[in-house]
């Protein structure tokens, strides 16, 4: 059967529940070809459980996997066959090279070695001048390196990302984030969780928020940070002024800078455009205009009720 | 581009690709998994065959050489298929590195074949190198070459399932080598490797039969010596049902991710 479903991933009502704890409770959503789906949460969310269940580390509770329309228990060759994984642990073998392991990694997977791909991969992801060393012998940033290219060794269709960034500093992370970029431009869907929301934001197409085992968003990432996002409008006015101007009771506005300064808070459906055109209908003259969105990051902690940073995330 | 998963797949590599791993990672610590066993095997040829081997018979017709040799074969054979499948699987659990094939179409009949195969090489590999330098020793008259080959793939089949079931159930490297000092080794010394059963005292004979690996190892001497405390057919069945019933737990266990996967 060739792939013709056009979604990589989809997921209907998953449970999974640990010595009768729920770790994920029913849960759906289908990631599109060629997307990179964020899926974030604090820890305890239930995102590495579903990971597990998709890759099939964890067994299926209840509910249903589908990869590329193969059902992931059924079909659970021809699944795995298209999933490449990069776990969150580090996973080494200490008794091969890196060169050696690729090789192994690649029949695993029923697929015969192909030099030239491994080569790209090797020298991709910077690991040529280690390629004979051991395992051990690799620095915490040349494993996770060595994690990507191992996941990605058979060519899969859907490249899993649980954290691969953990841990590593900000030159190896900005490097693998741009692989991810150019494999995903080269038709490779990802699906990543991270704890770096700002990356989440500038990474992913859709985002899905997880908390307690619940899906409690899942939106494209820029309409999940305008729907949700406090947006902040301040106007700076040539002439104080003494009232409110009628007419924007839904954006609760508050006069400051003893006049000088109308602050409205925007709700998601109201544009600044709308906004500027009514105040202008009421011959009020604007000096300047300071416009504040809250991140991910903000939406985040809003949604999952979490304060005080990214601490724990 | 529509992508067919079964196109460029083929079925059978995961299963070559672990079988070879797992030779491979026997073979690259070999002075572990080959040379100390081949060593402790010939110290005690040594001890028995060079010196009390000629001086003692407690068979008739055969030398104390002759006789103790099949058991020490049988030895080699026994505690190297169990280490190889325990220790490799237990340490693939214990570090973490069972993910990397969970997550791969490795399917869990071929699992089991490629740790089993791996682990029956180790063992008949030992036992081989044992019977030849045991040659120095003794003549073996092998009086059927076949039924012992036989009986020597059937103990390293057996005990390469039990280390995958010990390797599963296993909490720590300390369990897997207490299967070993206070269960392996004791039935091997009590199995008849020293001695025929047959000159035991009652209730320490019946005893004996109730000792799977005196099975294996009177089969096997049986078949190198001509010399049997029981007919191969009680030594074949009784050791062919165990493993077959060693092989249903194991399969069950790696069949359903049993401590595998979560």
């Amino acid at each position: 059967m060739y792939i013709r479903a056009m979604s990589a991933l989809v997921i209907k009502n998953l449970h999974k529940s640990f010595d009768g704890v729920p770790a994920v409770k029913g849960v759906d959503f289908t990631i599109n070809r060629g997307e990179i789906f964020g899926l974030l949460g604090p820890n305890g969310a239930g995102k590495s459980t579903i990971i597990n269940m998709i890759a099939g580390v964890v067994r299926l509770g209840s509910g249903s996997i589908t990869a590329f329309g193969y059902d992931n228990q059924r079909d659970y060759r021809h699944t795995r066959r298209m999933l490449g994984v990069v776990h969150q642990e580090v996973v080494i073998d200490n008794f091969f090279t890196i060169d050696q392991a690729l090789q192994l990694h690649a029949g695993y997977y029923g697929v015969k070695d192909d030099p030239v791909w491994r080569q790209l991969l090797i020298d991709r992801l910077g690991l040529r001048p280690h390629l004979h060393k051991v395992m051990l012998k690799l620095s915490g940033g040349l494993k996770r390196r060595f994690m990507i290219a191992k996941a990605m060794i058979h060519r899969p269709q859907l490249l899993i990302l649980d954290e691969p960034t953990a841990g590593v500093d900000v030159e190896l992370r900005h490097g693998l984030w741009d692989f991810v970029r150019e494999i995903n431009r080269q038709g490779t869907t990802i699906l990543l969780t991270t704890h770096y929301l700002e990356e989440a934001e500038e990474m992913c197409d859709r985002i899905a928020i997880m908390n307690h085992g619940d899906l409690i968003a899942l939106e494209e990432t820029h309409e999940l940070v305008r729907r949700l996002s406090n947006r902040q409008l301040r106007l700076w006015l040539v002439e104080p002024l003494a009232a409110v101007p009628a007419g924007l009771e839904n954006c609760q506005p508050q006069l400051k800078a003893d006049g000088r300064m109308l602050l409205l808070n925007l709700p998601a459906k109201v544009d600044v455009g709308s906004i500027l055109s009514q105040l202008c209908s009421q011959q009020l003259q604007i000096r300047d205009i300071e416009t504040d969105q809250s991140s991910l990051e903000e939406v985040f902690i809003q949604l999952t009720g979490m304060n005080g940073g990214t601490n724990g995330l | 581009m529509d992508f067919d998963p079964k196109r460029h797949f083929y079925p059978w590599l995961p299963f070559f690709t672990l079988l070879r791993k797992e030779i491979l990672r026997f073979w690259r610590v070999s002075t572990q998994t080959l040379i100390a066993p081949i060593v402790t095997a010939g110290l005690y040829l040594l001890v028995f065959g060079a010196t009390l081997g000629d001086r003692l018979s407690i068979v008739e017709g055969f030398s104390y050489a002759q006789f103790v040799i099949p058991g020490l074969i049988m030895m080699g054979v026994i505690n190297n298929s169990f280490a190889n499948t325990s220790s490799s699987l237990f340490m693939s659990r214990y570090l973490g590195g069972i993910v990397d094939l969970l997550v791969t179409p490795v399917s869990p009949p071929q699992f089991i074949m490629a740790y089993t195969l791996a682990a029956m090489l180790r063992g008949l590999l030992v036992g081989s190198v044992v019977w030849i330098i045991s040659t120095m020793f003794a003549n073996l008259p092998w009086e059927s070459p076949f039924l012992g080959i036989l009986m020597a793939m059937l103990a390293s089949f057996m005990f390469a399932q039990f280390g995958l079931i010990a390797a599963i159930y296993a909490q720590s490297f300390d369990t897997i080598s207490m299967y070993t000092s206070f269960l392996i080794m004791p039935l091997i010394f009590l199995g008849g490797v020293f001695y025929p059963i047959s000159i035991l005292p009652e209730p320490w004979g019946n005893f004996s039969h109730l000792n799977p690996l005196f099975y294996l190892i009177d089969g096997f001497r049986h078949a190198l010596i001509g010399f049997g405390d029981t007919s191969y057919l009680v030594a074949f069945g009784f050791s062919g049902v165990l493993a077959v019933i060693l092989f249903i737990w194991a399969a069950w266990l790696i069949g359903k991710g049993h401590r595998l996967r979560g």
